[in-house]
């Protein structure tokens, strides 16, 4: 499924605040899970999610560190901060609404 | 895992992608590490699913993103980047150690060209805030920063020291000259004044000595265009460089001077003897330093400030052309009218030099350049006419240095602009290239050095030293 452009965009920071805040993780990891889980739905060009990476971190909302990774290259990994989590819960209030909205008016349409 | 036949390996093809990234001023090498890893994690990934090596690669790159996209969205994030690389940041494939080894040389000239010119203080010559600086100084000014100068790119163009030894033959003999000759120091209000031919030797040294300054610039490229055109550009960048750096120094000694007035010490005996010389001297030293250091960075000025000003010149010299054949009114011819129009003739060399150091020279002619043509030739009209009106009474005037090196200095510039004209002419009606308008102009370059040179060797004895 081709998803638009400014939908990949806004569902970027939820999903990578969530994923971190399942754990630490690095560039790579993160696109493998974001595959994971959706299905292979949502595919994001690789290269694009560093820049939003690198905007969070200026926020506030995630810490980077370079750490030795097990091949025993250098890698940088991302760990939420307070008010990353904060941000999450943020966005998912905001998402749960625009969700009950959309589901709301569908359910309707389908019901009349 | 065998390694396929055709095709560079991987490391190759990886350093090249790498490359390719860093290229972009907007992704910095943090960020092409983070990428690169991204990138390897992707390549074992996929050759482990049973991807050759090579089909892996394309498949990683591809997912990676389009490299522009992909810069513009690091550019969206780092904006800051995009500039700091025209202010701060060095050439990115320049060696680390090779830029502080750099800084190291450049600092220790500047240093040493702050000390030349507190020096001669040991001697007796003092700078002292209440007094009038001595003659020495402005005749020797030059002398004090250009062997520096000189030193600096030949250490930055690797001269070897036996070719460099030659070079300070100019500067001994701008030394003897500059000292020599017994100017006798007149006293106006108890403040010494520079004899005439004193202060032709004081304004044409450095044009004389520039030129050995653009020898160490180009070293053994002088007969190439490429080298001298170079040189054009370097001193117009550093003039421009200069110009803010003296901003800066003079708000620095605003600032100097009024922070000390508040708690009653006067710092005029340190501005005044110390920071303004010493900064002046050090900051030709640091200008050259940025200029070098961002040729290939910023883009150039001088050529900007040529096409925002060739217009306006060419209006003014019309509407001046205009006006005078509209109300009649001749040329006032006072002392030091001559001196005006070798300025204003100057300054249209400098419009010409400085377009056509920007130019494509195999661009067709466009509106520019006859704007160019029409700046010239008014400009050669109104110098003219000045001329004219000079001609027709210097008999009146009498001989002095400073008319007979203004006049000489007005046909050495006149030569120049008759023959651009002409060039221009050429080019603009396809029977010639501007290339041939470029190298007449590089060529011209060692007359006014010369001319300077013979100024101040043969004007002080000629004239008795008045």
């Amino acid at each position: 499924m081709d998803m638009s452009k400014d939908l990949v965009a806004a569902s970027a920071t939820p999903l990578v605040l969530a994923i971190l805040a399942e754990g630490d993780s690095y560039g790579y990891a993160i696109i493998k899970r974001v595959n994971e889980l959706s299905g292979g739905h949502l595919r994001w060009t690789d290269g694009m999610l560093y820049p939003v990476l690198h905007r969070l971190e200026r926020q506030g909302h995630v810490a980077a560190k370079w750490r030795e990774s097990e091949n025993g290259r250098k890698r940088k990994y991302y760990r939420i901060t307070k008010a990353g989590r904060a941000q999450l819960a943020t966005q998912q209030r905001q998402w749960r609404v625009v969700d009950d909205t959309l589901r709301g008016i569908w359910m309707k349409a389908r019901t009349a | 895992m065998t390694t396929p036949a055709d095709g560079p390996p991987l490391e190759d093809q990886i350093a090249q992608w790498r490359m390719y990234l860093r290229r972009r001023t907007a992704i910095n090498d943090p960020d092409v590490d983070e990428l690169e890893g991204h990138l390897r994690d992707q390549l074992a990934a996929l050759t482990d699913a049973g991807l050759a090596r090579d089909e892996a690669f394309l498949v990683a790159v591809k997912r990676m993103g389009n490299l522009d996209a992909l810069s513009r969205e690091f550019a969206r994030e780092h904006s800051e980047r995009l500039w700091k690389q025209l202010v701060i940041t060095p050439a990115a494939d320049e060696a680390g150690s090779s830029r502080r080894a750099e800084a190291i040389v450049v600092l220790s000239l500047a240093v040493a060209a702050a000390l030349a010119v507190k020096a001669p203080a040991l001697f007796g010559l003092r700078l002292s805030p209440d007094q009038e600086v001595p003659p020495f100084y402005f005749r020797n000014a030059s002398l004090f920063v250009f062997p520096l100068l000189a030193v600096y790119f030949m250490w930055k163009r690797r001269w070897n020291a036996v070719s460099g030894l030659w070079l300070v033959l100019p500067f001994a003999a701008g030394a003897v000259f500059a000292n020599v000759f017994p100017w006798e120091t007149v006293a106006v209000d108890n403040a010494p004044k520079g004899r005439d031919t004193e202060v032709l030797t004081m304004l044409h040294l450095p044009i004389a000595l520039w030129m050995a300054v653009g020898v160490a610039y180009v070293r053994g490229r002088w007969f190439d265009d490429g080298g001298r055109m170079n040189f054009v550009r370097f001193s117009g960048e550093l003039a421009i460089y200069y110009v803010l750096i003296a901003l800066g120094g003079g708000v620095l000694t605003l600032f100097t001077m009024m922070m000390f007035q508040a708690i009653d010490i006067n710092a005029g005996w340190f501005v005044g003897p110390w920071l303004l010389p010493c900064g002046a001297a050090a900051a030709i030293i640091i200008g050259s330093w940025l200029v070098e250091a961002k040729q290939s960075v910023i883009e150039n000025m001088a050529p900007v400030l040529t096409r925002l000003f060739t217009p306006l010149f060419t209006l003014l010299l019309l509407a001046f052309l205009a006006t005078m054949a509209w109300t009649g009114s001749p040329i006032n011819v006072k002392r030091e009218v001559l001196i005006g129009f070798d300025l204003l003739l100057a300054l249209v060399v400098g419009l010409v030099l400085y377009a056509a150091s920007a130019r494509d020279p195999q661009a067709p002619p466009d509106f520019f350049d006859g704007l160019q043509l029409l700046l010239v030739v008014s400009a050669l009209v109104v110098d003219g006419v000045a001329l004219a009106a000079i001609a027709a009474r210097i008999s009146e005037f009498g001989v002095t240095p400073n008319r007979v090196a203004a006049l000489g200095e007005n046909l050495i510039l006149l030569g120049n602009l008759s023959w651009s004209a002409w060039l221009y002419a050429c080019f603009l009606r396809h029977q010639g290239s501007f290339a041939a308008l470029e190298r007449w102009q590089v060529a011209y370059l060692p007359v006014y050095s010369a001319w300077a040179a013979l100024v101040v060797v043969t004007f002080p004895p000629l004239f008795g030293y008045r």
